[in-house]
């Protein structure tokens, strides 16, 4: 107990873990049902329906049935590899989350200082390619150890494609370093703070003069995490499914959480690196702005009570009252005085990764999947050359403004 | 027993052991895998004495980009088990002796030289001047510039020699 006192990091950062592990899960979870919802609804069907009201339960039900299944382990299959590569490709996924931060570097909690992030690192960015250039293995031999020839050909496809996406994620995101100064995510995001001189209404985030760095950044970042268009190293319709064809049970399961905590990593960066992460696109004087998360509950509290009233029948309307009773509560406590301005900054925060999740599942129910040879010729030829290009005009821009 | 220390003794031994893993496995996939983890141990090595941007460097372009392109080699080639054969009868015979010798020697080194005497102090508590990266930068492109670029062109030369070799046999 006296280590443990005198290292009261050790504990602060072990509850920060465990709030973060327990908030993603469920984010992970009701992110395949806000996906199926909205893909669904794109296509004018109704999506998961029959499971709880509006299909809420589907999550779960899906998850029993992952566990239920039976557990195969080839014969023929590298056994160490076969299950180690699905740890390795979850918990990679999930330890990128560490590095963002979801609030100002400093905020009071019971007048505490604490950060809202569990680990500030210096080469914070860096740091974060760092971690997610290893998930390559993770899906690379998956590939090689089932021992298969489908899932052999989705990891040598995986693994050509992460390298060639790679390095225009990375140069598209140098143009952004280059004007912020810094690789420390608060510093990158404090430098979007204000407003431009002339327009005095749009906020200084990096979208603006980065526009075309974003754009090679979100599609490099649908290609590194293997989503639709680029969804070839598990192309069904070729490859049958791809890296993952010999996987089954909770170890599938692992690969399709991985695939979702890869792109909720990439849209906090995003968030982050193009739309000022936890910046409020109001001003700073406009105080009242803080009640905005309390109120916003409140309304879809009263919107969905209204629902449950109206369309809902038998036990469905008791699981959507719970919900409802939730949302009305979480929103109640935002408005109290000490919390308020806590939860200002991750409310800016995440409902800009809410969009940019939005985005990426538009895109996935709006366009065909590519043929490899034009993925290819598409990375190497016009989206590199375009984020060199990016890269030499910010640099250039840079020297004329400050010479 | 501080938490530096005890975690310097644990990567150490990860990095040792797969560093022993990689000459001893018979798969050339688990050997790549095994000098990816002493990648991976060593970045973690270089954190602990401060400089963060060299461990996150070590990991992205070894650990991420040379070895995934080694298992895509592999993985692409289809390699089976290497084969054993008998040791030479140099490595039979004076291998041992010398591995021991120079274990020893790089021990006595580091206990009486003065560079090697800062480096186990070092090795143990992460150093109070973290190296940032603007400094890092500062140097690389002004003090060791010629350096620098004369190393850019010689990774040109062989990129393009490399193309050169690929190019031949499909003529």
């Amino acid at each position: 107990m006296e280590f443990v006192a005198q290292h009261p990091i050790l504990v602060v950062s072990l509850v920060k873990i465990v709030v973060l592990l327990f908030v993603l899960m469920t984010a992970l979870a009701y992110l395949s049902w806000f996906e199926r919802k909205v893909i669904a609804h794109i296509q004018s069907r109704w999506g998961p329906y029959y499971v709880g009201a509006h299909g809420l339960l589907q999550p779960l039900a899906d998850g029993v049935k992952f566990l239920f299944k039976e557990d195969l382990t080839l014969p023929a299959a590298d056994k160490v590899l076969y299950i180690l590569s699905p740890f390795l490709a979850l918990s990679l996924a999930m330890t990128t989350l560490a590095l963002i931060p979801f609030g100002p570097a400093t905020v009071y909690i019971f007048g505490q200082p604490t950060q809202l992030v569990v680990a500030n690192v210096d080469v914070g960015l860096l740091f974060l390619f760092a971690i997610t250039s290893i998930g390559v293995y993770g899906v690379a031999l998956a590939g090689w150890s089932s021992n298969s020839k489908y899932s052999l050909l989705g990891g040598l496809r995986s693994s050509a494609q992460m390298i060639s996406y790679e390095v225009s994620l990375t140069l598209s995101v140098v143009g952004v370093l280059l004007l912020a100064g810094s690789f420390n995510f608060n510093e990158i995001i404090e430098h979007q703070q204000g407003y431009f001189q002339y327009l005095p209404f749009i906020p200084r985030w990096n979208v603006f003069p980065q526009i075309v760095g974003f754009m090679c950044y979100f599609i490099s970042a649908i290609a590194e995490t293997n989503r639709a268009p680029f969804d070839l190293p598990e192309g069904e319709t070729e490859l049958v499914g791809g890296f993952h064809t010999e996987y089954s049970s909770f170890k599938f399961a692992m690969f399709f959480m991985a695939e979702y905590g890869n792109m909720i990593t990439v849209s906090c960066l995003a968030t982050i690196l193009f739309f000022g992460g936890w910046l409020s696109p109001l001003p700073d004087s406009w105080t009242w702005q803080q009640y905005l998360p309390g109120v916003g509950l409140l309304l879809s509290a009263l919107y969905l009570a209204y629902d449950t009233v109206r369309n809902m029948r038998g036990i469905g309307r008791i699981q959507l009252a719970v919900v409802t009773l939730l949302a009305g509560g979480i929103g109640l406590l935002c408005l109290l005085p000490g919390v308020a301005p806590v939860v200002l900054g991750p409310f800016w925060f995440l409902g800009k990764v809410f969009f940019i999740i939005f985005f990426y599942v538009w895109t996935r129910s709006t366009l065909p999947r590519m043929r490899y040879d034009q993925l290819m010729s598409f990375g190497w030829k016009l989206l590199l050359p375009v984020s060199l290009l990016n890269l030499v005009a910010t640099a250039l821009w840079i020297v004329v403004r400050h010479p | 027993m501080s938490i530096p220390f005890i975690m310097f003794f644990v990567f150490a031994l990860v990095a040792v052991g797969a560093a022993i893993m990689l000459i001893l496995a018979r798969e050339p996939i688990h050997s790549a895998l095994s000098l990816v983890l002493v990648m991976v141990a060593l970045a973690a090595l270089y954190l602990m004495l401060g400089a963060e941007f060299i461990s996150a460097v070590q990991v992205i372009v070894y650990a991420g980009a040379v070895m995934v392109l080694f298992v895509f080699v592999i993985m692409l080639l289809n390699a089976g088990v290497e084969e054993r054969t008998n040791f030479s009868h140099m490595a039979k015979y004076a291998g041992l002796p010398l591995a021991i010798f120079l274990l020893f020697g790089l021990a006595h080194w580091m206990a009486h030289s003065a560079i090697g005497a800062t480096v186990a102090n070092g090795a143990g508590a992460p150093s109070q001047a973290a190296v940032s990266t603007r400094e890092l930068s500062t140097m690389l492109f002004q003090k060791y510039l010629f350096p620098f670029e004369a190393t850019s062109i010689l990774i040109l030369i062989a990129i393009l020699g490399a193309l050169v070799l690929a190019k031949k046999g499909t003529e």
